[in-house]
């Protein structure tokens, strides 16, 4: 069953047009990352879904209701959603408890039960000690604790969070990635979870939108985002990646210096006559010597255009014959070619990915 | 037809209750602003009693030569008193901005007297100095130079002059020095390497770069001279010559000949609003916007010897405008007869006695004083709270918040006397006939002091991160449940600071008073007034001080809640 639909969803201001045409369906208990880089209307979508901006054309719902359309669209705070914002919004003039008990007296709870509905979250976030400071001597991981806090103990039917780790520093911005989806393994609440780092969006999400200039370019599960990129967009987004042209001929598609089989080619519709493959520059393996037919291996012979050595693997920059763009390729430490050095590449042909 | 009510129920649900506030939000501000003003000009071109259409007002208040020699008079009182301005407080705030001059404190101390001080005071306090035969100046001169007559009258264009310019030069030197605590001591050094002296240094330099300044507050200070009652009225009618403002106090003795004051108070509108449009202009020109910031380092200028000249010329200034004024004004209170000057024997507390605690009359204006100031506040600020909230939170569209904001600045632009007129216009006929009640003057003071709630709520809205509130909506509050919980406490000081910066010229507004109470809503302000006719000096110092003294509390309460520099948020409206 689907909870939170977006259907046609789009955004306009004036004439710009923040938002186009957004589709999407969350699972009950399902995180979905909207991904996309600085402005391309992640923020946008986010705030149609919490009822603070209406969509000025298709409709929003929730477990099948009409939530939002554009002539009306029922207030925020009749949603039963809540929200992390990229301030994090904690109220200065309330102490922790009040700040996390704040939803729960809203909704008329008694006394008693708010305050251990309280503490009992406070434990879950490691925030029981401090339940009567205010946000102003907390650190910044702390506030963005406590407003984790907050908007869970509602137990509401949607989460969403706005780039919720922006403002912390590196380690900590790691910490509380694992800490989310902790937090989302343990109560399974819908979410929706806007952020514009990749890694933050493959570590905690279970599918990833990613967007681009207001649209939704691609939705799929991390991996099969990474491995099966299907426009030029996600594929140069998500991680780092080569793109190579080539030409479909008869059965064989040829790329300059190797061809390879139509039918290896995972493409979803019928491959047109110019071909652009992605391959991933861990995907291309690099020889001294030719291995020779008798390995099994096709290699093409290449050379070392420029590298470059950042502790995990050396970043290899290598020209094929017949090819313009140079292609990147990943090694392990231990494999050392020097500049100019002739190499031997063999590409792994399961890994290319059609872009359409 | 079975999806019609569930259309309605949903666009029920759906809606923004919320919504209503803005809306009655937005009628009040069409009753106390715009209602005002369009019954102004409608009343200026009807016939009294028929109702019918007329040019017939604007031809009784401009056919004869004594009501148009009033105009001229004002346009020399605002020309004369805004130049002598310039004369009083641009030395003083240069040199307390830019020199090493002793006794800063002292002058800025007497300056921020001078403000205290209501203009109408400092018009008593100059009768007792400078009245013809009993004035203290004119005593003195005689005893020592054995002169028939002193020479001194302050019932005339000069006095009225000099008055005018002591109780508005504050403005300039605030404007003034603001501008010069931002020109950096650099900029002055690089026109000094390149070989210029420090007097033409500071002329061709410093001055170029606060020059918009001291225009913008050189208009400034020329509405207020024009708009100005209290002093005209004290000193102008005594010395049988008429200003605008005094003109149309005369049109309104009985019968009060409201479509012919309201034909005359339109010169007054258009010249201030003019004004107000071109200072906008002057101070925006960017071209001039060539001050560093704080950036820049400054040094005091040196002044030798001269530094004293410096002095005795600030402490002259602060002399006229403050300290002699009011010692013969304490004198006058604590006097059993102020004529018989400073001895013991002489001294009382019964003029205070009896103003505060015997007379009703004065009893109930002092609390009638307090009660329409402060509800005038609370209105004020909650109106211009709303209004800052739906501009500033875009509930309304863009060019609708922009007309909501314009008009909620609009009795800025708008003299105290000519709103007055408009309100006794719009509400003394039924359907909302507040004339005589203290309503009248509660929303009149609220309008007229609007501009400053709005700056200071405007300021204070826009220190809230909108996200703090989206919080509270989307864990299930309203949007009254986050402007209670989370906007109000958070606002909670700079609101307080705000009643304060608007109950204080409530508690001594006069020209919009003196038209719209009656006997049983006299407020200090007009009492003061009033027995201004009876020659009874002492009891109208003691009204002043009682005035000063309540000024005096709420500004330390003010600093006390919002630092030292609350006061100079008054003048960024
Ligand atoms: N109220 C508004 N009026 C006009 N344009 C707006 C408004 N809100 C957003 N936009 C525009 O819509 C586009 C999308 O904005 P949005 O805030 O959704 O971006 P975002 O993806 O959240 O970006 P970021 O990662 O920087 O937060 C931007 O180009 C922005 O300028
Ligand atoms: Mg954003």
């Amino acid at each position: 069953m689907s909870k939170l639909v977006l259907r046609n969803v789009s955004r306009t201001f004036g004439s710009f047009s923040a938002v186009e045409d957004f589709n999407l369906a969350l699972e009950e208990g399902e995180l979905v990352s909207l991904l996309g880089p600085s402005g391309c209307g992640k923020t946008t979508t986010l705030r149609m879904i919490a009822g603070f901006m209406a969509p000025t054309a298709g409709t929003i719902e929730l477990d099948g209701e009409v939530i939002s359309s554009p002539g009306s669209s029922l207030p925020p705070e009749k949603r039963q959603m809540s929200m992390i914002f990229q301030s994090y919004a904690i109220w200065p003039n309330m102490t922790v408890a009040e700040n996390v008990g704040f939803g729960l007296t809203v909704r008329k709870l008694k006394g008693d039960e708010v305050r251990s509905r309280v503490d009992e979250i406070l434990e879950v976030v490691q925030l029981g000690a401090l339940r009567d400071r205010y946000p102003a001597e907390l650190s910044g991981g702390q506030q963005q604790r406590v407003a984790l806090a907050r908007s869970i103990v509602v137990k509401p039917s949607v989460l969403l969070l706005d780039e919720p780790l922006s403002n912390l520093d590196a380690n900590l911005r790691e910490e509380m990635r694992f800490e989310i989806r902790r937090l989302h393994d343990e109560f399974r609440i819908t979410t929706v979870y806007v952020t514009h780092d990749q890694a933050e969006a493959m570590v905690t999400s279970d599918r990833i939108a990613v967007m681009n200039r207001g649209r939704v370019e691609q939705v799929d599960a991390p991996y099969a985002l990474y491995g099966r990129p299907k426009t030029r967009f996600v594929a140069g987004f998500i991680g780092r990646t080569n793109f190579i042209e080539g030409k479909a001929n008869g059965d064989e598609v040829h790329f300059g210096g190797f061809s390879v089989s139509r039918q290896s080619l995972h493409s979803e519709g019928a491959l047109p006559q110019d071909v652009l493959v992605s391959i991933r520059p861990q995907s291309i393996h690099m020889f001294k010597q030719d291995p020779g037919a008798g390995s099994g291996r096709r290699c093409v012979q290449a050379s070392v255009q420029r590298r470059a050595y950042v502790g995990e693997y050396w970043d290899y920059h290598v020209t094929l014959p017949g090819t313009a763009q140079p292609l990147r390729v990943t090694a392990r430490p231990q494999e050392v070619f020097q500049v100019n050095e002739p190499v031997w590449i063999e590409i792994d042909t399961t890994q290319l990915t059609v872009i359409a | 037809m079975a999806a019609a009510p569930s259309a309605f129920g949903q666009w029920w649900r759906n809606l923004d209750k919320s919504a209503w506030v803005w809306v009655l939000a937005i009628v009040v501000l069409v009753l106390l602003v715009v209602n005002p003003l369009l019954r102004l000009l409608i009343v200026s071109f009807q016939q009294p009693d028929t109702g019918a259409y007329t040019l017939a007002n604007y031809a009784a208040a401009y056919g004869r030569s004594r009501y148009v020699d009033a105009l001229v008079n004002s346009l020399i009182l605002g020309v004369s008193a805004a130049s002598l301005c310039l004369v009083f407080g641009l030395p003083l705030a240069w040199a307390v901005s830019r020199t090493d001059m002793p006794g800063k404190n002292l002058v800025w101390i007497s300056i921020l007297g001078t403000f205290i001080i209501p203009p109408y005071l400092g018009a008593v306090g100059w009768i007792l100095l400078a009245g013809p035969n009993a004035g203290w100046l004119n005593r003195l001169v005689v005893e020592l130079t054995g002169m028939e007559k002193g020479p001194f009258n302050i019932y005339s264009m000069t006095g009225l002059v000099l008055v005018t310019a002591c109780y508005s030069f504050p403005y300039v030197f605030v404007f003034t020095k603001s501008a010069l605590d931002l020109v950096s001591s650099e900029m002055e050094d690089a026109a000094n390497i390149l070989g210029s002296g420090q007097l033409r240094t500071t002329l061709s330099i410093t001055l170029p770069l606060v020059l918009p300044a001291i225009l913008a507050a050189y208009i400034l200070v020329f509405l207020e001279a024009i708009a100005l009652f209290g002093s005209p009225a004290l000193l102008a009618l005594p010395g049988r010559f008429h200003v605008v403002t005094t003109q149309l106090w005369q049109f309104f003795e009985y019968p009060p000949k409201v479509g012919v004051a309201a034909a005359y108070s339109m010169p007054l509108l258009c010249i201030t609003v003019f004004l107000f449009w071109l200072q906008r202009r002057v101070t925006r020109r960017k071209g001039y916007v060539s001050l560093t910031g704080k950036g820049g380092e400054r040094r005091p200028i040196a002044l030798g010897g001269w530094k004293w000249a410096m002095l005795g010329y600030c402490l002259a200034v602060c002399t006229l405008s403050f300290f002699m004024p009011m010692v013969v004004t304490c004198q006058a209170a604590f006097a059993k007869a102020w004529g018989r000057g400073f001895s013991l024997d002489n001294l009382t507390l019964d003029n205070l006695y009896f103003t505060l605690f015997e007379n009703t009359l004065t009893r109930n204006a002092t609390l009638n004083t307090f009660t329409y100031a402060g509800s005038a506040a609370l209105i004020a600020i909650a109106l211009a709270l709303c209004v800052a909230y739906i501009v500033n939170r875009q509930l309304v569209g863009r060019h609708a918040g922009d007309l909501l904001s314009f008009l909620t600045m609009a009795p800025f632009v708008i003299p105290g006397i000519v709103l007055a007129i408009g309100f006794y216009a719009a509400y003394t006929r039924p359907p909302l006939a507040l004339y005589g009640s203290a309503w009248i003057l509660i929303l009149a003071f609220a309008t007229r002091f609007l501009p400053i709630a709005y700056a200071n709520s405007n300021a204070a809205i826009r220190s809230i991160n909108p996200e703090l509130e989206d919080a509270v909506r989307i864990l299930g509050g309203t949007r009254f449940t986050a402007i209670r919980r989370v906007v109000a406490p958070l606002l909670n000081r700079s609101l307080a600071g705000a009643f304060i910066l608007v109950f204080i010229p409530g508690t001594r507004e006069l020209s919009s008073a003196i038209f719209l109470s009656s006997i049983n809503t006299q407020v200090l302000s007009v009492l003061l007034f009033d027995k201004s006719d009876e020659g009874n000096f002492e009891m109208l110092a003691a009204i002043g001080l009682i005035m000063v003294f309540i000024t005096v509390v709420f500004i330390l309460i003010g600093f006390r809640l919002m630092g030292r520099d609350f006061m100079l948020r008054r003048t960024a409206a």
